[in-house]
């Protein structure tokens, strides 16, 4: 190979070249000003300019969420920065592959409160999988092959390099490394073959089983083995918010999703069951509610997981085992082929009648009204508008849990949200990164009228990069999942969770050169839904300004630190 | 219970930090915290005194091995080990304390490294018990001034902790 001495910004661009990156999600300043004189002359990946740095790092991450690659972003030092905290900490907490590379103000000048300086490394240090500082020009192809490892190995999760503005100006060599040893990084890939056969024993025997999967199960790529499995086995299987879409909704077995907002079937499922498989879950406060309540019955656990510090952290398991959840998923497989004679699966059929009767409370039946629009029902109309088979995306608040339980996802990486943090103002980004990705793809982001504004400005990002997503705002005037909160735990004192002053959202939409459509009545939201998805729009982002019932609440729902079973239901009220 | 860890982790910039940053995030409690380069200059290797309930114990034995930079880790407590701080004392040595000073600092195999007319600055070594014990021995108005280590610790024979 012939030697090519090139300046440390044209090296950044080519690391990332090398990676097959194919987006960049940006915004320019000083500190990056070489690295974007660099882009201005390369034509491998696309640049896209965002209005606002967070945005970049929310387009990344659901860009890779959607296509399971490592999502980019790159901003300038200090306020970029920053600005990038909420998207990394997003990402961070739902473990999402994503390498965000930032300008630094010179090696020099570090530590001299210069124009545009912050730590860094320091603020991003507690919400990335690993960052690092280059501060020698011979390392920056080096470090970003290795933030690229990492963020895509192992549990994935945002690495951030930290590059000063001099090296990106110095000249060297360019040499990217094909491969990549660490010795303090080595992560598990085969799970346990002594774990998983005692696993398929307690599996085998289960009299009450039900099998519990979370995001691990989608970012892993486990959909068609844990599919497999469960059909194998015949177990009832239910999903976390992150998990939607590893297994199909529409298949018998599911029981919709679990937790604070699970369906009446799964929570009491989950709390009754005698064995539980976890399968890239990490049963958080949200999902399994109070865990002595949780445990007051006694189960078997089994966990599959890549990430050992997720087993017994909030839970005690009986069998973990740890590795990538492919690879386990398919050894069990084999495992029970072999054993498969010894699986009597009648002694399951009481507690397959159990289920049926939970199922027959119906728990997400709702009633349309004359007058006012129900959100359940514009989320039910949408899915079957778009025949299912959407990419949706969702904002933090009562619509997101509604989206959840009226959308019922057949396909995995397709429910694009915020599980973790709760990021208010993800939506609009993720809809951009799911239809860059996919260009042909229909893409909704279901969202509040108080989430959306808190990423608004990416409207002009859309019009600039013909991003023909449709906004489905379920406009209650309410901060809704606040006021629900305050309705039902602090006796209706709406403390600050109007939205007054909210703006025309169709006139905003079409000053941004944008299609609106403000829908007030029941009958109007399927024709409006199809005319949105229509091929005369098909080019057109369309704003859909639902106004819908302001008092509606989210049912089942788990009070917070109570069990999984003492839901609230909509009919206890 | 008290536990001490000891880990090898690579010697970069900002290593310490994703160990103290990552105690503080969870709430884990230190005690002391040691930390300098080994014979092989890429490495440092760092010994925590920490407390907490077993369940506590694993999940930051597990959290520091999840740190990217953390090549080893090692809870001493799992075996046979040996354990070691330095601390340096001045007390009170004037001329009625002087012949008590110089006995119990005897007692505990303590040197005096430095004496001034009322002052006697004694090194000692031993485990963070055996420290304690000495300073419970001394009248409280005699302790003028003292500066601990913080543990180190090593495993017994053929328990290495070793790249
Ligand atoms: C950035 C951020 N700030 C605050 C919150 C707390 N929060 C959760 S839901 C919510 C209200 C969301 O209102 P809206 O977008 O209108 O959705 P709705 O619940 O009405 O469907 C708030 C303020 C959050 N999740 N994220
Ligand atoms: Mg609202």
């Amino acid at each position: 190979m012939k030697s090519e001495i090139i300046t440390g910004a044209e090296i950044v661009i080519r690391s990332l070249q090398e990676e097959g990156t194919e987006f960049v999600f940006g915004y320019p300043g000083g500190a990056v000003l070489n690295i974007y004189d660099a882009i201005f002359s390369q034509t491998k990946f696309k640049h896209v300019l965002v209005r606002h740095e967070q945005a970049a790092v929310h387009a990344a991450d659901a860009y890779a969420r959607a296509t399971g690659k490592v999502g980019v972003a790159l901003v300038t030092s200090g306020p970029g920065a920053t600005n990038a905290v909420t998207g990394i900490a997003t990402a961070h907490m739902d473990s999402v592959p994503m390498v965000i590379i930032s300008g630094q103000v010179p090696t020099h000048a570090i530590g001299q409160d210069a124009f545009q300086e912050c730590d860094t490394v320091g603020i991003t240090r507690p919400c990335v999988k690993h960052n690092f500082l280059v501060k020698d020009i011979n390392k920056i192809a080096s470090t970003i092959k290795k933030a690229f490892y990492i963020a895509a190995t192992g549990r994935p999760g945002p690495v951030l390099v930290d590059i000063p503005k001099d090296i990106t100006a110095e000249s060297a060599e360019f040499l990217y490394p094909k491969e990549i040893h660490m010795r303090s990084y080595n992560p598990v890939t085969k799970g346990h073959l002594g774990q998983i056969k005692k696993a398929l024993d307690i599996l085998i025997n289960a009299k009450k089983p039900v099998v519990y999967s979370g995001g691990g199960a989608v970012l892993g790529n486990a959909s068609a083995p844990l599919t497999k499995l469960v059909n194998l086995l015949n177990f009832p299987i239910t999903s976390t918010l992150m998990g939607l879409g590893g297994f199909p909704a529409s298949d018998e077995k599911f029981l919709g999703m679990l937790g604070m907002h699970g369906t009446y079937e799964a929570n009491m499922a989950m709390q009754d069951c005698d064995v539980l498989l976890a399968v890239g879950a990490r049963f958080d406060d949200r999902v399994i509610g109070n865990p002595d309540h949780f445990l007051s019955k006694p189960k078997k656990i089994i966990h599959i997981d890549i990430d050992p510090a997720s087993i017994s952290k909030r839970v005690q398991i009986d069998i973990p085992i740890v590795g990538d959840v492919v690879s386990i998923l398919n050894d069990l497989i084999e495992v029970y082929e072999e054993q498969k004679n010894n699986h009597d699966k009648n002694q399951l059929e009481p507690w397959l009648k159990q289920i049926k009767t939970w199922k027959s409370k119906n728990c997400l039946a709702f009633e349309d009204d004359k007058k006012v629009i129900k959100p359940q029902r514009v989320i039910q109309t949408l899915h079957e508008v778009t025949k299912g088979d959407a990419f949706i995306t969702s904002d933090v608040g009562q619509h997101q849990m509604w989206a959840a339980q009226y959308y019922p996802f057949d396909k995995p990486r397709r429910w694009i949200n915020s599980g973790g943090l709760g990021t208010m103002g993800v939506g609009l980004p993720y809809a951009m990164g799911c239809q860059l990705a996919f260009p042909d793809a229909q893409v909704a982001c279901v969202t509040g009228e108080a989430s959306i504004q808190m990423c608004i400005q990416e409207l002009s990002t859309c019009k600039q990069f013909h991003l023909p997503v449709k906004i489905v705002n379920l406009n209650n005037r309410y901060m809704g999942m606040v006021r629900q909160w305050q309705e039902f735990f602090y006796g209706n004192r709406y403390a600050e969770s109007y939205m007054d002053a909210l703006p025309d959202f169709v006139k905003l939409a079409e000053s941004y050169g944008h299609v609106g459509f403000k829908i007030e009545k029941p009958e109007d939201i399927k024709p409006v839904l199809e005319e949105a998805f229509s091929p005369k729009l098909k080019e057109s982002l369309v704003f859909l300004d639902f106004i819908t019932d302001q008092t509606e609440n989210v049912f089942p729902m788990v009070p917070n630190g109570k069990g999984l079973s003492e839901m609230i239901l909509a009919e206890d009220l | 219970m008290r536990h001490i860890i000891s880990l090898l982790m690579e010697n970069e910039s900002g290593a310490l930090s994703r160990v103290s940053g990552l105690f503080s995030a969870r709430g884990y409690n230190i005690e002391s915290l040691t930390v300098a380069p080994t014979e092989d200059a890429s490495l440092s290797r760092m010994t925590i005194v920490t407390s907490g309930s077993d369940e506590v114990i694993e999940q930051i034995i597990k959290q520091l091995n999840k740190l990217i930079d953390v090549v080893r880790v090692l809870d001493l407590n799992d075996g046979k080990y040996i354990e070691r701080e330095l601390m340096l004392v001045k007390v009170k040595a004037g001329d009625k304390h002087r012949d008590e000073m110089k006995r119990i600092s005897d007692i505990f195999r303590g040197r005096i490294i430095d004496v001034s007319d009322n002052t006697f600055t004694i090194e000692l070594t031993g485990s963070s018990s055996k420290l304690d014990a000495y300073l419970e021995s001394l009248d409280g108005d005699a302790i003028i001034e003292t500066v601990r280590t913080g543990a180190s610790g090593i495993g017994r024979g053929d328990r290495i902790l070793k790249v």
